[in-house]
């Protein structure tokens, strides 16, 4: 423990739990689908594709099924300059978190991106996924995206 | 409906480190008054409400704790949202509809300075998506704010001026944290926290508690003089996912407006639970608040944000202009979840 | 699809700096010095400890300082057959609720010092200690409750101690 100033005692500690969750069949499809190095959506009740997938339509609530593969590329629709990462984040140097809607995609995903500097990002730019070495069905197993021009 | 009013409102004094005050210690007192300007004890209240999170200060289960600022004994009738106290207020009221009580203490209390207040509301995203990239609250603000600036007319100088106006009215409210008159030009001349948020665009850390007394009908105007009915109150949800919502709108803020009939008169002022600058541009829009309601007298939750308290302080605030005869005709909204995905508008009126 | 995913891990881990508050700081103070302080409620009476700063039945803010004796009486037990994570304590052991001398709630600590078959509700125990250098801002400087050479005593009915 910390010896006390007069008034206070205070003691530093870590919270942490060893969370197991079960995925169920859309999240399951879609992460089985990153260890295999493919990105899925699910086409939603108004023909949108939605990726992530969702199990259930996010406007009706009906159970969605009709998975299909899209683009490991997209187009950056809102982006956030990161320049002190938090040490939990994806990239330990300055970076842009955004929403990237994915080719063939109606709806964008959250992930970091690899800019290298603010500069070379602006919304409507293009990136690419860049894959983990080791995949293991989890949505860290993309990375972060990158670039497409680079 | 049965007539339901806020009769009482009282605050912690909100600020960045409440040190050697625990969570019942900072509440305690905050109770105690709310309480006392009603009137009423514990045992004549009907229904006790709560909000808070444990994750907030890492205590587990810390609302059974707050249980004994309150004095449960003999046994009271309670319950507890792991939400902000707004949402507290909202099921004691529809008890109160319900006939169950005729009046309710709602409190709410946020310990954040223990913990990482950016990693810790990272839990309330999407285990499976989300939460595993631990993007933290101020990025996904910062996702909306450029969604917005990008796609309107407003400019990051309007941001400034939202911040330079709370931290303006908060002057006037002893316990605001951050108040004072700051220049829009030194403002925007100050560095990005996360682009396009300057820290002037995000919310203090704050520790604070809140408590309210409803009471209803007669028993309201008895121990009353000046009741702050509550002649509409709803709360909608919108989609989790940021990247199936328009981050630029708030539909859910524009349908329980519409629903607790905010329109239905003229405002004289509102309180809105913006924890970011540009989330008061967002929501201004959704209620279609006019020129001449005042905004945020109290500064908001850009002069003082105690996590789970914060909305609820809303409402006592709007409240407390109607009690004291200063308003006739108030809207005070709440907020939760990342990017205002939920949202909770209450109108109240005087006699 | 072969081996799909149906489970992930979600490791979570925050960072706190926690605070005990003002009663609890000061009962943890006393405690680094050998004494165990109560606070008792101005409206009811009540000594409670540790105190909290406030007492739980009545709501009200608590400041009176009480000092306790560390003999009290054992009010009522179980033994623990199970290890508990991260515990020291290896099982079988006796978890016990302890209503020091003067006290009117009990104190949640071990008992020692005697077969868990053995211990009794009624039974007198008194503190057993850590060596004073090794005393810290924590209720583990007292190692466990160990029996008195005292008769046991008769437990008040629970129901005649709920004070309206």
């Amino acid at each position: 423990m910390v010896p006390p100033p007069e008034e206070m005692l205070s003691a530093g500690y870590a919270l942490e739990y060893t969370y197991t969750r079960s995925v169920g069949p859309a999240i399951g499809r879609f992460l089985t689908g990153l260890r295999e190095r493919r990105i899925e959506g699910v086409v939603g009740s108004d023909g949108r594709v939605i990726v992530p997938p969702t199990g259930y339509d996010p406007q009706t609530g009906e159970t969605l099924e009709n998975f299909v593969e899209v683009g490991s590329a997209g187009v950056v629709t809102t982006w956030a300059w990161v320049s002190e990462p938090r040490s939990n984040q994806p990239l330990q140097h300055p970076f842009a978190w955004a929403l990237i809607k994915l080719d063939g995609a109606d709806t964008a995903l959250l992930h970091a991106v690899d800019a290298g500097d603010e500069s070379r990002m602006s919304t409507g730019m293009r990136v690419r996924a860049r894959w983990r070495e080791e995949t293991t069905g989890h949505i860290r197993d993309l990375a972060c995206f990158e670039p497409e021009a680079a | 409906m049965r007539d339901v009013a806020v009769v009482s409102f009282a605050q912690a004094p909100n600020v960045r480190n409440a040190g050697a005050m625990n969570e019942v210690e900072i509440l305690m007192p905050v109770v105690a008054q709310a309480l006392e300007k009603s009137t009423l004890t514990l045992q004549e209240i009907g229904f006790t409400c709560s909000g808070s999170s444990d994750y907030l200060a890492g205590a587990p289960f810390s609302f059974v704790m707050a249980i004994d600022a309150i004095g449960a004994w003999p046994p009271i009738s309670e319950s507890h949202v792991e939400m902000d106290g707004a949402w507290a207020l909202y099921e004691a009221w529809v008890k109160i509809q319900h006939g169950a009580a005729d009046s309710a203490l709602v409190y709410s209390f946020g310990k954040s300075s223990p913990g990482q207040i950016r990693d810790v509301l990272a839990l309330q995203l999407d285990p499976y998506y989300m939460a595993p990239l631990w993007p933290d609250s101020v990025s996904l603000a910062a996702l909306q704010a450029r969604a917005l600036l990008e796609s309107s007319a407003y400019g990051e100088k309007d941001l400034a001026e939202v911040a330079a106006r709370s931290r303006r009215n908060a002057q006037s409210n002893p316990k605001a944290q951050l108040a004072g008159d700051f220049d829009l030009a030194a403002l925007l001349a100050e560095p990005y926290l996360v682009s396009p948020l300057r820290k002037h665009d995000c919310p203090p850390i704050t520790d604070g508690a809140s408590a309210v007394v409803l009471a209803a009908g007669d028993l309201a105007r008895r121990i009353c003089e000046r009741p702050a009915w509550i002649r509409g109150i709803d709360h909608r949800i919108e989609p989790h996912a940021l990247g199936v919502r328009d981050l630029t709108r708030s539909p859910s803020t524009e349908l329980a407006g519409e629903k607790a009939g905010a329109a239905q008169g003229p405002l004289d002022l509102a309180e809105l639970h913006a924890p970011f600058t540009h989330q008061e541009l967002i929501l201004r829009d959704a209620l279609g608040l006019k020129e001449g309601v005042e905004i945020n007298p109290s500064g908001g939750a850009l002069a003082a944000n105690p996590v789970m308290a914060a909305g609820l302080a809303r409402i006592g605030e709007a409240a407390s202009r109607i009690l004291s005869g200063s308003a006739n005709r108030a809207l005070a909204h709440a907020t939760s979840g990342p990017c205002l995905q939920q949202n909770l508008v209450c109108v109240l009126e005087g006699e | 699809m072969e081996n799909p995913v149906e489970e992930i891990q979600t490791p979570i881990r925050l960072d706190y700096q926690y605070t005990a508050g003002e009663a609890t700081a000061r009962f943890l103070r006393g405690l680094k010095q050998g004494r165990i302080l109560g606070q008792r409620c101005p409206s009811c009476r009540n000594v409670i400890v540790p105190a909290r700063g406030a007492c739980a039945r009545c709501g009200v803010a608590t400041k009176e300082e009480v000092e306790l004796p560390d003999v009290g009486t054992v009010t009522t037990f179980c033994v623990v057959h199970i290890p508990v994570p991260g515990s020291a304590v290896k099982p079988p052991f006796v978890c016990a609720t302890i209503k020091l001398d003067g006290a009117d709630i009990g104190l949640f600590h071990l008992v020692g010092g005697i077969p868990p078959d053995q211990v009794r509700a009624g039974m007198r125990v008194k503190a057993q200690w850590k060596p004073r250098e090794e005393w810290d801002y924590t209720l583990e400087n007292i190692l466990y409750f160990t029996p008195m050479d005292e008769p046991d005593v008769e437990l008040d009915d629970p129901r005649s101690s709920a004070h309206a």
